[in-house]
């Protein structure tokens, strides 16, 4: 199908595409890999008067470590994640991730910027950056600003950036050593969205036990969920079967899943427990504990 | 009506034109260039039978826009055969039975194309993985698979000689 028309704009600068996002207001979008925007505009189940294309700024794409963080540019796209060396040896938890969002033609044009400002709470990367505690870092006409990620995911398909805002990074601290994650989800088949999945990434201390713990959840309400009282009941404690199941239930408890042809109440729920339970055995085997 | 002028490259070849903004890169290739061997086979970007290369990449070519491709590459399945010499891959799924309607098939052969570029020896679960954006209704994907590896020990055995 056939886009209603649009204008489109292909700033060469950040300050360009602000500008451009800026005099067009209400009626201008960021377009950045098209594979959240376009499939929208084709069905005409969204609208836009003008597109300002970010793919064409040099400086928004890449992946790596400074100043204790990892840094990701907000144009990278999910196949760079894949392919890159840090993320597989150093970021298993964004390589499960990268890995089962849609597929790897669609994964050759989606971002990981796109991923977040979408604001679909049926999108991977969002539980997996509460886990990783990251911040999101967006530039507007009054410059830059740093947004944690726990407040950024604000309702469904909202988020805290402003209209002329543009996502140019994600930040997420360098895991201290014993750490790990796991990204886990049941999809029905290849490039469909989460039935349930949870993000779960760990740093254990000098007994075994876990010191820090981030845990969310893909698709269990109206926006991503950070699961915050399932990473309290775990801190300071051994991550034994007993503790493990314990706040996989009450990660369990933090969904609001609504029925569709994934499943019913119940079963997403349930899946949002059994999963959460695997990604943080996986996230502590990860990390070097049992 | 906004309009762009593009300079695209498409089969090695540089193609010129003024293209509205909302003209889908599949839509300038069948019905401006009048190469339909990429086809359209669905609305939602669910089906992979617009598959190009885009700079040497598998892309929904459904999803992308034309003005998007502009100062770029783009393969198609027409610039598969070379003087009239099938590739081996479009050999193998006529040796294999790769194909029955044939309707996946131009996207089947760039997503194999772009996967036997990057490896050159894929294990089933290489080219089980590089497909899985690409929907076949109706061969089945063992006889698809078994062609992506015939293609891939002919194109061996070529540079091996
Ligand atoms: C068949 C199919 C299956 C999919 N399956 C999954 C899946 O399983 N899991 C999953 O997570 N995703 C899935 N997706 C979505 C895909 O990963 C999206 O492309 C991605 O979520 C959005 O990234 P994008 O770069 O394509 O963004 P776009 O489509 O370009 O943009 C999406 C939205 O975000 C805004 N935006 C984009 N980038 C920025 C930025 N840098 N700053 C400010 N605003 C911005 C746009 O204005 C737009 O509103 C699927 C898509 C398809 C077509
Ligand atoms: S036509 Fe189905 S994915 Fe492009
Ligand atoms: S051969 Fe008919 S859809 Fe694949």
């Amino acid at each position: 199908m056939i886009p209603s028309a649009f204008d489109y704009h292909a700033p060469d600068t950040l300050d360009e595409a602000v500008a451009l996002l800026e005099r067009h207001g209400d009626e201008a979008k960021v377009l950045s890999g098209g594979q959240s925007l376009l499939p929208l505009l084709k069905l005409r189940l969204g609208d836009a008067g003008h597109l300002v294309d970010i793919g064409r700024i040099p400086g928004l794409t890449g992946i790596t470590e400074a100043d204790g963080y990892l840094r990701i540019g907000g144009a990278t796209r999910e196949a760079d994640l894949e392919r890159s060396d840090l993320i597989r040896e150093k970021y298993p938890i964004l390589l499960d991730t990268a890995a089962v969002i849609a597929d790897p033609l669609v994964r050759n044009r989606a971002t990981v910027g796109g991923n977040l400002a979408h604001g679909d709470p049926a999108n991977d990367h969002p539980a997996t950056m509460l886990a990783l505690d990251a911040e999101v870092v967006a530039r507007g006409p009054r410059g830059e600003r740093t947004i944690p990620i726990t407040r950024f995911f604000t309702g469904l398909f909202a988020t805290a950036l402003a209209p002329a805002e543009i996502l140019t990074e994600i930040r997420i601290p360098v895991p201290p050593p014993r750490s790990g994650g796991a990204y886990v989800k049941l999809e029905r088949k290849v490039g469909d969205y989460a039935t349930a999945a949870a993000a779960v990434q760990v740093t254990l201390g000098g007994q075994g036990e876990i010191a820090r713990i981030g845990i969310g959840l893909t698709n269990a309400g109206p926006t991503p969920i950070e699961a915050t009282a399932a990473e309290g009941s775990l801190r300071g404690r051994q991550p034994d079967a007993a503790a493990i199941a314990e706040a996989a239930r009450l990660a369990a408890d933090a969904t609001s899943p609504s029925a569709d042809r994934r499943g019913s109440v119940e079963y997403k729920r349930d899946m949002a427990r059994v999963l959460t339970g695997r990604a943080i055995h996986k996230a502590v085997q990860r990390a070097g504990g049992q | 009506m906004a309009t762009h002028d593009v300079r695209i490259t498409v089969n090695g070849a540089p193609q010129e034109g003024a293209v509205e903004s909302r003209l889908l890169l599949v839509h300038w290739l069948r019905d401006v260039l009048r190469l339909t061997g990429t086809h359209i086979g669905c609305d939602t970007t669910h089906c992979g039978a617009c598959t190009v290369l885009l700079d040497g990449e598998p892309v929904k070519s459904c999803t992308v826009l034309a003005v998007q491709a502009d100062g770029r590459e783009v393969q198609t399945v027409e610039g598969l055969e070379q003087n009239g010499t099938l590739h081996p891959l479009q050999e193998g799924f006529q040796q294999e039975h790769g194909l029955q309607c044939g309707f996946c098939t131009p996207g089947m052969l760039m997503t194999g194309r772009a996967l036997l570029d990057r490896n050159a020896d894929p294990s089933e679960a290489d080219i089980r993985q590089a497909i899985s954006g690409n929907l076949c209704r109706c061969t089945g994907y063992v006889s698809i698979v078994k062609s992506v590896e015939y293609a891939a020990a002919k194109l061996r055995e070529g540079s091996a000689s």
